[in-house]
């Protein structure tokens, strides 16, 4: 009987890593369907303010995004600290808010266009007077729906 | 003579899946998008002659912030925890105060006629207003809308406006409109 037992000490079987596969699929599976692809890289650092009465957008395809805040430290040295506007993946001037608009419109189709929603990403540190401005050239480009990008309030004040 | 079928080794599936996982990782976000949604009044013509619409000063809740995050509104300094308290007294105006915004009956479709109130939230700021203390506001006018239509709607139709189907929404929308202005920027020291 020396066929059956070829090696004499019984070692600790060896894991079986056949079902790792379908588990790191799951995983993947989740990630794939819960996250979306990143369209930008982001130029400056914006902490949107928080609030409570908040909204979910339910096309995010429909959105186009404008970031306003202090530009991210390795770009300090060359754009300051003051608050900038980021469209796409460039610093950009409130006159070119009226181009990114026109451009973000033509990417969607004839029946989506009047849904388009411009979100603001803010940060909660920037003034009001460089929102001010975004929002009357948005006014001008008739691009009148809008989103303030907030973030859930954790703690509730008041009631 | 058929070979028998070689079993392909599924040993490296898991780093294959591992690889796609990582890369997944790194460039989606995961972010959801939520904020305040507003609609911003479209801007007038400029050939035509602005004529101001003009509104009863009584329908008007001026709300204000300075350059330091003052608030005021309706003319009196006031802390943003109370401005909610203030708006809902401003849009449902129970005792039909002269003083307070007016109704106007209004037939609504799928329910009838209901005193909806004409009182509007006009809201101003300053160019040196953070956006904290701005969202903030906004957000306070929100909730004070939201919760008289939650009202009206427990009082209506039993459930919170949220539960309600679409056309029951509808209906309570018109009959609570949410009017809050962001009026044309009146600041000084603007440069254009």
């Amino acid at each position: 009987m020396a066929k059956f037992n070829k090696k004499g000490k019984k070692g600790v079987p060896a894991l079986s890593t056949a079902s790792l596969p379908d588990i790191v699929f799951m995983i993947l599976f989740f990630f794939m369907v819960s996250t979306s692809m990143r369209q930008t890289d982001r130029l400056v650092t914006v902490k949107v303010p928080e609030a409570t009465e908040i909204a979910k957008l339910e096309r995010k395809d429909l959105a186009a995004y404008i970031y306003v805040g202090t530009p991210i430290p390795s770009r300090q040295a060359q754009f300051g600290t003051d608050a900038r506007i980021q469209l796409n993946d460039a610093f950009k001037s409130v006159n070119d808010i009226r181009d990114f608009i026109a451009a973000e419109r033509e990417t969607l189709s004839e029946a989506d266009r009047q849904f388009m929603t411009v979100s603001i990403k803010a940060d909660e540190n920037v003034r009001m007077g460089i929102i001010t401005d975004i929002k009357q050239e948005l006014r001008r480009t008739s691009a009148l729906k809008i989103m303030y990008n907030a973030r859930k309030a954790d703690t509730h004040f008041g009631n | 003579m058929a070979r028998p079928v070689q079993e392909i080794n599924a040993g490296s599936m898991a780093d294959i899946a591992f690889l796609l996982l990582i890369f997944f990782l790194m460039v989606t976000t995961m972010d959801i998008e939520s904020g305040l949604q507003r609609r911003l009044p479209p801007m007038p013509d400029e050939n035509q002659k602005q004529d101001d619409i003009q509104v009863n000063r009584r329908n008007i809740l001026v709300v204000r912030l300075n350059d330091s995050d003052g608030l005021l509104a309706g003319g009196e300094m006031m802390d943003v925890s109370m401005l909610k308290d203030k708006a809902k007294e401003f849009l449902l105006n129970p005792a039909d105060d002269v003083t307070l915004p007016e109704k106007e009956e209004k037939m609504i479709e799928g329910f009838g006629p209901y005193r909806v109130s004409k009182g509007v939230i006009s809201l101003q700021n300053t160019r040196g207003t953070s956006y904290k203390a701005y969202i903030e506001v906004q957000n306070e006018l929100v909730k004070a809308v939201n919760e008289i239509r939650d009202d009206f709607a427990m009082a209506n139709f039993g459930k919170k406006y949220i539960a309600l189907d679409e056309d029951r929404q509808r209906i309570v929308r018109d009959a609570i409109p949410q009017n809050i202005s962001e009026a044309e920027p009146k600041d000084t020291g603007r440069k254009r």
